[in-house]
């Protein structure tokens, strides 16, 4: 057994992630609370996906090591993955499988106990019903994103890792995707794990945000604070002064 | 070792049936709901058995050799559609996943790899079923061979064939994880490659001297060797089925440490989370 806080959900020490001569992630380390949601900000390049694709599992790390609920991804990641659940626009399900079919193999996979029960539980809370039986790859983007959350929640997940969730979804429809997110982090008391370039999204939702450039974490902290730390209105402009090396970034650089 | 772990409400096993049934469900889905999936698996062997089948027929024409030499024609051909469809079997389904994108899916799900090994192996069985009944049964009804009048014999061939077909179809999985798509043609083009040396049509015999070792490496050319020792001289040679089992054993466990060493370069490399060209 790992010894492990059960307060903390994802403990993250010095990593460091090198493709070639490119540093992607530059000795990172943060920790994630049981039930919060942490954003992770960043323009691209930044070494957000890099990160997820560790916290994961997928992508092996050269040094510094990733907990999970109190366990080691990279030694037993296969006694924590039916904890976890994961969801990116740049990942797809099968297109030609019908919504219930894929969600009927993900479940099994994820051993759910009560399928049926859960995929009505599912189509309900996602209102998914009215394509339920149609196959995947004939859905709009806004209809594909609900069946990419369904099958993110299917196994309840403790542990959500999402990769632009609403990337290229109509405002409304994006909306009601985050009225979702916040809806199961709260009756569930789920840790999630944010990537996003939308920073009122990360403002709504996350209850702390990592800022990342060229691989580090430049600064960290709520929405709010951040917000008043740099000065700013909202969390765009603290992203641009980031980015641009502005105000407060700019003196936390000269420090660095 | 296997006990149940109940978490958050799912139940976890180290190692589950119940998943590998989840793609097998998955791919049997697949092909449920698209006819032209379902007919390319019987079309390619149905049109060779048909070609060779005229050639047979024209060979038997003359008395001798070339006539003896004809009959070893078809069921060259349907054993070597069987080591071929195995393989593509197996490989095909491995392909489904990175057409559609839902390979990141696979990977962080609890699916482990020996899971998903069996699960296509699974499915390159089914697949061979789908295709070879039909095609052996048109060609007694069409040339009058009857492939299962080998009999026990042909259980032996079979599963020397489709084990060797894993083999491949393991290596070449592993290839694609860690090189992308660029790699999707050793998939198809990888069994032409090693045809030469199996001896398919001719004893090993007629390779050069500095090829013969390595075909004798190579399982499928024991099979070959012991289709044409039955049907020339009707003895069924169980040592060669046996030298075939063994080194088919060999292979597969070769190709199953490359797929995971593969994979774990694949995670180092970080290809997976952007799986494509």
């Amino acid at each position: 057994m790992e010894a492990a806080s059960p307060a903390i959900a994802i403990e993250v020490r010095d990593l460091v992630k090198r493709y070639r001569r490119v540093t992607a992630v530059d000795g990172i380390g943060f920790a994630i609370g049981r039930g919060s949601i942490t954003g992770i900000l960043g323009g691209n390049g930044a070494g957000k996906t890099t990160t997820i694709g560790m916290v994961l599992g997928l992508i092996l790390p050269d040094s510094g090591s990733v907990k999970v609920l109190g366990r080691d991804i990279r030694t037993d990641r296969h006694r924590i993955l039916h904890r976890m659940n994961f969801e990116s626009p740049y990942v797809a399900l099968p297109q030609r499988l019908t919504v219930r079919q894929n969600l009927r193999v993900f479940a099994q996979l994820y051993g759910v106990p009560d399928i049926p029960a859960r995929i009505d539980e599912l189509a309900r809370e996602l209102e998914l019903g009215e394509f339920l039986d149609r196959e995947t790859g004939k859905l709009s983007a806004g209809q594909k994103t609900r069946v990419a959350l369904a099958k993110a929640l299917i196994n309840r997940p403790d542990v959500l890792l999402l990769d632009e969730p609403t990337a290229s979804l109509d405002p409304d429809t994006a909306d009601w995707i985050r009225t979702r997110i916040e809806a199961f982090r709260t009756r569930f008391n789920a840790t999630i794990l944010l990537a996003s370039h939308n920073m009122a999204e990360v403002e709504r939702l996350c209850d702390n945000v990592l800022m990342l450039k060229a691989g580090r974490i430049v600064d960290r902290g709520a929405p709010a604070a951040l917000i008043e730390r740099y000065g700013r209105k909202n969390l765009e402009e603290v992203f641009l002064d980031v980015a641009r090396n502005r105000g407060r970034a700019a003196a936390l650089a000269e420090v660095k | 070792m296997n006990a149940p772990v109940v978490d958050s409400g799912t139940v976890y096993r180290r190692f589950s049936l119940s998943r590998i049934g989840a793609m097998i469900l998955r791919y049997l889905y697949l092909l449920r709901s698209s006819w032209p999936r379902l007919l390319e698996i019987v079309y390619w062997p149905l049109v060779t058995m048909v070609m060779w089948g005229f050639l047979q027929t024209y060979l038997n024409q003359h008395s001798g050799f070339l006539a003896a030499a004809g009959g070893t024609l078809i069921g060259a051909i349907l054993l070597w559609d069987i080591v071929m469809r195995g393989q593509l079997g197996f490989s095909v389904s491995f392909l489904e996943e990175m057409w559609s994108r839902n390979m990141a899916n696979l990977l962080i799900s609890p699916l482990t790899r020996s899971e998903f090994l069996i699960a296509l192996m699974t499915m390159s069985v089914i697949r061979l079923v789908i295709s070879t009944v039909p095609v052996t049964l048109l060609a007694i009804l069409f040339f009058g061979f009857n492939l299962w009048s080998l009999g026990l014999a042909l259980g032996a061939f079979f599963a020397n064939l489709l084990i060797a077909g894993w083999a491949v179809g393991t290596l070449v999985s592993g290839l694609i994880l860690r090189n992308g798509m660029g790699a999707e043609g050793f998939a198809w083009t990888f069994m032409f490659f090693i045809m030469p040396l199996c001896a398919v049509f001719y004893p090993v015999s007629t390779l050069p001297a500095f090829l013969q070792p390595v075909a004798w490496a190579l399982p499928p050319t024991y099979v070959f060797e012991g289709m044409r020792a039955l049907m020339f001289d009707n003895v069924f040679r169980a040592d060669l089925m046996i030298q075939a089992f063994a080194i088919n054993a060999l292979c597969l466990a070769a190709a199953c440490f490359a797929f995971v060493k593969l994979l774990d370069s694949a995670r180092r490399v970080g290809s997976l989370m952007v799986i494509g060209e």
